[in-house]
């Protein structure tokens, strides 16, 4: 793969965004398809490893890391060179012509523009620490290599996803991200629950791909390409504003989207995808490929803008979800399910923002939740690592299975006493997803809350805001039982044998997770409001997409969109700032006041919840509503087909006739010798016989 | 090049597997499969520089051999490869070695008879593809018939006779009414012309009635229908899958499912362009090839057996491949062709890949195994990286395939693409469980510990394949291309034709007296049509395409 390949568009096209001439000029991509290979030939390396090099650890250790890294560092000097070149335009290299026919073409083409950077930085960046801290964390698994295989094989995906300049490329990606997804949720997969698990996983995005795929064909159909430059261009002059077309093309876009990222009614399949190995989880199902439906709507944005029916099915459904999520969360026991939740109700937000048309704020806040809920997933591996050692440690191996579930916050407590980097850490990105200032999440979540009231309805708002109260609760409620009180591996008494038991992690898994720390303080500071002018930063996300979203911004102007910048319930952007950081602070410390005192029962001891409290731990029982209503009536006519139709009805008629012709089968009968020369004589023989008849 | 000038190669490749044939009938019966493999080997390096000197600029016919055979009747001899040929040509010839070699440890009974029958089989299917001579055409279709017929009925499972019998009776029916059909046109053609003919130019450049088309293409539609197979003429099919041997399969999937839509590409569409396009006609191939891809998919979903499951997946992912054609979009033929490139590869590698499972644990029930990753990680990478092709992963030759027939066929009949892309999630329910039935979950049966992983021939086997799935997958190119030419004047040929066509007439059969018009002839008028329904997306409604052929008559 070089450039030397390049055909078709020409080797290196530049084309500015939203018409602008010229305008990236400046910008030259340095080794682009270095970013790919990179992580391609990590997959291919560790994946023949897997085989050749079993027990081997040396080579999967440095090859997983450093694929990643070394992609980062190119990815790095592509931003500054980006940022050097104003404005940032849209530059476009052609690999080479993958599928031609007719008046189609698509071509493996990468799209350089500050979006797709932005999300390249987050991919390889948090990519590379969580790379970093699976040597540690799957340090004793057999499959140590096929699983470096595997999550190099993801992030290459992950980056076609986000580079592709075509729909048919993000396609490649957006497919591809979901096999590594099935192949990591099924990585243990000799567990059976953990196998169907991935299957779900993979059969659930699939029902939203097809979506994707008709979008794809009515938008080569109307525009007679599925180039994204072009289509974007043309999509003011070809699609009418608010019509069925474009309308029928965004809805089956977002379909695409609800099964990637996990919103009702796709969702189910995220929590199960919790069977992955927790860095698994950190990477894919938190920080990057559930994200890519949000990424989906910020690249085709002017296509939505055209939309507001779509607009508004967005923002409803990510506003649902968010609150629908958020309750689930809040009376989960197993410590990665909470963060399931709470991923699927952050994403949630991310859509509501993209849905009323706060482009920024939704990608934004993708950023700023990539790194907190990245660390979060990360601390809880951290926990489930040391509990599943402290009850294998001296044991026969088995501890699990005579303990519980290393998962369960009923068998943590008290662990800030072995674990106090970890607690500290884990501490910093609950604060900051539960929106306090000054760290991450205040700044990205307060401005989709505000976007939500301004741009929105007030019902987006409220909903909004009730979502902020429950994700400081039942994050507050993660950490209380995982880390306060007495601690409960060993049971009530135990706390003498944890002592001796639970340990920190080693630094090659608390190190990422200091950094993730970090950004996860001062990754909001990236877009502080023009409200609140502390730093110098103000804004700053928001003129870096400025190319990027400007058409869709323009085309709702010209369609009457003139917001006025007051909240639903009056009062600017500061105050309700200030009010929604302060409904955060009073969420936090009022939950750990009230939970800290009270006992918590262990797994064994507790007993099953009652009421309203088991509809939500019972997840609202959607997953059952799907088994009855959809997957067993759908066996049941499969079934039908095969035995009724297939070898009732149209067999029942061959055979029928096949007795009719009863002469035929006895004559054929006589000549049945079971002589295989015999057969062959005679078939020669016949054949020699037709032909000299003809001649 | 002077030395594969090319009007040799397509009648060696005929005539060698007979020869090969007969040389396994004569060799000791521990030489037969070694004679094969070298056979088939050589076949196929015969057959390769077909496809590197093939000009894809050229729509017409390549390497084109045309000798009198029986000159009394207008039959001759007449070989000739083209875009719609090339591919099924290297397919079978690609196929034959791995179907020959995936044998080696299967058939340990009458050997020499069984190779001998496979090469027979693959001068028929070889024949079938370069005939242009429609009375040739149908000796290669009916030679194909016996040696598939005795690879069942002698070298098969336990129902062998009944799938053996369903077989012959299913396609000798179809082929019955073929023959009636061929000699027909022949008869027009000697009723207009005054001499009796079976070239395939000849027959095309009659000008029949559009009642007349609509019989004849009845005729040939109804043998290929049942070829390809379209549901509800696939019962066949499960049955001669489950029964025959590994090769048979292989060669089943590979090779012979193609002969159907082949036929209809090669003479359902270009002689009987008005009826091949009669609305009535096009909706139902249409909806018989979704119902295909939704029903088979399904019935594939609860199958017990691993290789009747396969089974209907064929019939799935053929349903695809109709729908492509019968969309008549550049896209969807080409996508059609390369579809039915990539169904034999994935699916006959799955076929090889069941047959090597059911070598080692003489079973093919998906509940006897369960964790066989474990014990044969090769063959679970290769198991799983086949049926992602199979339910068309981007990055596999399945996509490609699929999503050219979907986007094509899209811009003519937008809801039956759109119904037919929800089969992209059925191929994930009933190829996902399958895997993780057989590979994935514990190991748990005693009898599958000690099962050995796949050996060094066995290797050697899958490599190509999985090989040819990825390069597909991201470079189809050079596959694509070389149809172009051949569809696009396909194309072209058929939608001029539907307007030139007379209008409903009262004779049943009234042969046209207008000059032959060659298929190839290239016209102004017509090559503007050709890019018109392209251009006009999704409009382009029946109406439109007859208006602008209506323009393009009257320019002639």
């Amino acid at each position: 793969m070089s450039l030397g390949a390049v055909t078709g568009s020409g080797s290196l096209v530049a084309t500015a965004l939203g018409g602008q001439e010229g305008a990236g000029a400046g910008f030259q991509p340095v080794l682009p398809w270095l970013i790919l290979a990179l992580p391609l030939l990590g997959a291919a390396v560790n994946g023949a490893g897997a085989f050749l090099w079993r027990d081997d650890k040396r080579i999967p250790t440095i090859v997983g890391p450093a694929a990643l890294l070394g992609s980062f560092a190119v990815v790095l000097l592509n931003f500054i060179a980006m940022s050097g070149a104003e404005p940032h335009g849209a530059a476009v290299v052609g690999l080479w012509n993958w599928i031609v026919s007719g008046d189609l073409r698509i071509g493996v083409d990468l799209q350089f523009d500050p979006l797709s950077m932005l999300m390249c930085m987050i991919v390889t960046g948090v990519g590379s620490l969580i790379h970093v801290y699976s040597v540690g964390y799957m340090r004793d698994d057999p499959g140590y290599s096929r699983y470096f295989s595997y999550l190099n094989l993801f992030v290459f995906f992950m980056l076609v996803l986000v580079l592709g300049a075509s729909f048919p490329l993000m396609f490649v990606g957006w497919e591809g991200v979901g096999l590594c997804s099935y192949l990591l949720i099924g990585f243990w997969y000799e567990n059976r629950e953990y196998a169907n698990a991935g299957k779900k996983a993979f059969i659930m995005n699939r029902i939203g791909d097809a979506g994707f795929l008709v979008a794809m064909f009515l938008i080569f159909t109307a525009f007679g390409t599925l180039d994204f430059i072009p289509v974007f261009e043309a999509a003011e002059g070809t699609l009418a504003y608010g019509g069925a077309l474009v309308t029928g093309i965004t809805l089956l876009l977002f379909l695409g989207c609800t099964g990637k990222s996990a919103q009702i009614p796709l969702h189910t399949w995220l929590p199960d995808a919790m069977a992955g190995p927790t860095p698994v989880s950190a990477l894919i199902h938190a920080a990057t490929m559930v994200t890519a439906g949000v990424y989906l709507i910020a690249r085709t944005s002017v296509l939505f803008a055209l939309s507001p029916v779509s607009q508004g099915v967005v923002a409803a459904v990510g506003a649902g979800t968010a609150l629908f999520a958020a309750s689930i969360a809040i009376r989960q026991y197993d410590i990665k399910k909470v963060l399931a939740y709470s991923t699927i109700s952050q994403l949630g937000y991310m859509f509501l923002a993209v849905g009323v048309g706060a482009f920024t704020a939704g990608v934004f806040h993708l950023m700023t939740h990539a790194f907190f809920k990245a660390l979060l997933f990360l601390g809880a591996g951290a926990v489930i690592h040391a509990v599943h050692h402290a009850w294998a440690h001296g044991e026969d191996g088995h501890g699990d299975a005579r303990h519980g579930d290393p998962n369960d916050m009923r068998n943590h407590g008290g662990l800030r006493k072995y674990m106090p980097r970890t607690f500290v850490f884990m501490w910093v990105a609950t604060l900051a997803i539960a929106g306090v200032p000054p760290l991450a999440g205040f700044f990205s979540k307060d401005e989709i809350i505000w976007y939500s009231g301004v741009y929105g309805t007030p019902i987006l708002w409220g909903v909004a805001l009730a979502t902020a109260v429950l994700t400081a609760v039942y994050m507050a409620r993660l950490m209380v039982m995982t880390f306060h009180g007495r601690n409960r591996t060993f049971g009530h008494g135990g706390v003498a044998e944890a002592g001796r038991r639970l340990h920190e992690v080693p630094a090659v898994m608390w190190a990422p997770l200091a950094l993730l720390a970090v950004l996860s303080v001062v990754g909001g500071w990236a877009n502080i409001p023009e409200a609140l002018p502390l730093l110098p930063t103000v804004e700053w996300l928001h003129h870096w997409l400025e190319p990027v979203f400007a058409p869709a911004i323009a085309v709702k102007e010209a369609h009457g969109f003139a917001p006025e910048y007051r909240a639903p319930a009056g009062g600017g952007e500061a105050l309700w700032a200030g009010v929604s950081a302060a409904i955060a602070i009073a969420a936090v410390v009022g939950t750990v006041r009230a939970l800290s005192p009270k006992p918590v029962p262990t797994e064994a001891e507790s007993e099953a919840p009652t009421g309203f409290a088991r509809v939500l731990h019972d997840k609202w029982y959607v997953d059952e509503l799907y088994d009855r209503a959809i997957v067993r009536p759908s066996l049941a006519l499969w079934r039908a087909c095969w035995r009724i139709v297939d070898a009732g009805l149209i067999d029942g008629a061959v055979n029928g006739a096949g007795r009719a012709a009863r002469l035929l089968g006895w004559a054929g009968g006589q000549l049945q010798t079971g002589r295989v020369t015999t057969y062959l004589v005679a078939f020669m023989l016949g054949a020699l016989l037709v032909l000299g008849v003809l001649s | 090049m002077a030395l594969y000038d090319g009007h040799w190669i397509l009648t060696a490749l005929v005539v060698l597997p007979l020869v090969g044939g007969a040389a396994c009938l004569l060799v000791p019966e521990a030489r037969a499969k070694t004679v094969a493999l070298a056979t088939t080997l050589v076949l196929f390096a015969l057959s390769l520089p077909l496809f590197w000197t093939f000009d894809t600029a050229e729509s017409g016919f390549q390497n084109l051999v045309s000798i009198p055979w029986i000159e009394a009747w207008g039959i001759s001899y007449a070989v000739g490869v083209d875009g719609i040929s090339i591919l099924m040509i290297l397919l079978t010839t690609f196929t034959m070695p791995l179907a020959v070699a995936g044998s080696f440890s299967h058939i340990r009974r009458r050997e020499r008879a069984f190779y001998a029958m496979l090469l027979f089989l693959t001068t028929g299917m070889i024949g079938v593809f370069v005939a242009l001579d429609l009375f040739l055409f149908y000796v290669f279709w009916e030679i194909m018939l016996i040696p598939m017929y005795f690879l069942i009925g002698v070298w098969g499972g336990e129902r062998r006779i009944y799938s053996a019998v369903k077989f012959f009776l299913y396609t000798a029916a179809g082929s019955l009414l073929m023959l009636v059909a061929i000699v027909t046109l022949a008869w027009i053609f000697q009723d207009g012309s005054g001499a009796w003919s079976f070239a395939y130019d000849d027959l095309a450049s009659l000008e029949l009635g559009r009642r007349a088309q609509l019989w004849l293409f009845g005729g040939f539609a109804l043998a290929f229908a049942i070829k390809v197979p379209l549901f509800p003429f696939h019962t066949w099919l499960p049955d001669a899958h489950v029964e025959a041997p590994t090769a048979g399969s292989v060669i089943l999937a590979g090779v012979l499912l193609k002969m159907g839509v082949y036929g209809f590409l090669r003479f359902g569409l270009p002689l009987f362009p008005a009826a091949a396009t009669d609305p009535a006609v096009v909706n139902a191939m249409l909806v018989l090839g979704l119902i295909g891809i939704l029903y088979a998919a399904w019935v594939a979903a609860v199958q017990p057996d691993a290789k009747k499951l396969i089974a209907y997946t064929s019939v799935a992912h053929l349903g695809f491949v109709v729908l492509g054609v019968f969309g008549l979009t550049t896209q969807g033929i080409e996508g059609g062709i390369l579809q039915m490139v990539n169904h034999g590869i994935s699916t006959g590698t799955l076929f090889l890949l069941i047959g090597m499972l059911y070598e080692r644990r003489h079973s093919r029930r998906i509940a006897d195994f369960g964790g066989i990753a474990k014990v044969m990680p090769v063959f679970a990478f290769a198991l799983v990286v086949v049926a992602l092709s199979s339910v068309g992963l981007p990055g596999t030759n399945g996509f490609v395939g699929e999503f050219l027939i979907l986007v094509g066929t899209f811009r003519t009949h937008p809801w039956i693409a759109a119904i037919a892309t929800t089969g992209v999630i059925f191929a994930a329910c009933y190829m996902l469980p399958m895997v993780q039935r057989v590979v994935f979950n514990r190991l748990d049966r005693e009898e599958n510990r000690t099962l050995t992983d796949v050996n060094r021939r066995e290797r050697l086997i899958l490599a190509p394949l999985l090989a040819l799935i990825l390069l597909i997958g991201v470079w189809p190119g050079p596959f694509l291309n070389r149809t172009r030419a051949s569809v696009e004047a396909l194309i072209e040929h058929v939608e001029t034709r539907t307007a030139s066509a007379p209008p409903v007439e009262a004779a049943s059969v009234e042969p046209s007296s207008v000059e032959p018009v060659l298929i190839e002839a290239p016209s102004v008028e017509a090559a503007s049509v050709e890019a018109a329904p392209i251009a006009a997306g999704s409009g382009a409604t029946p109406a439109h395409i007859s208006k602008s052929a209506v323009e393009a008559g009257e320019g002639e």
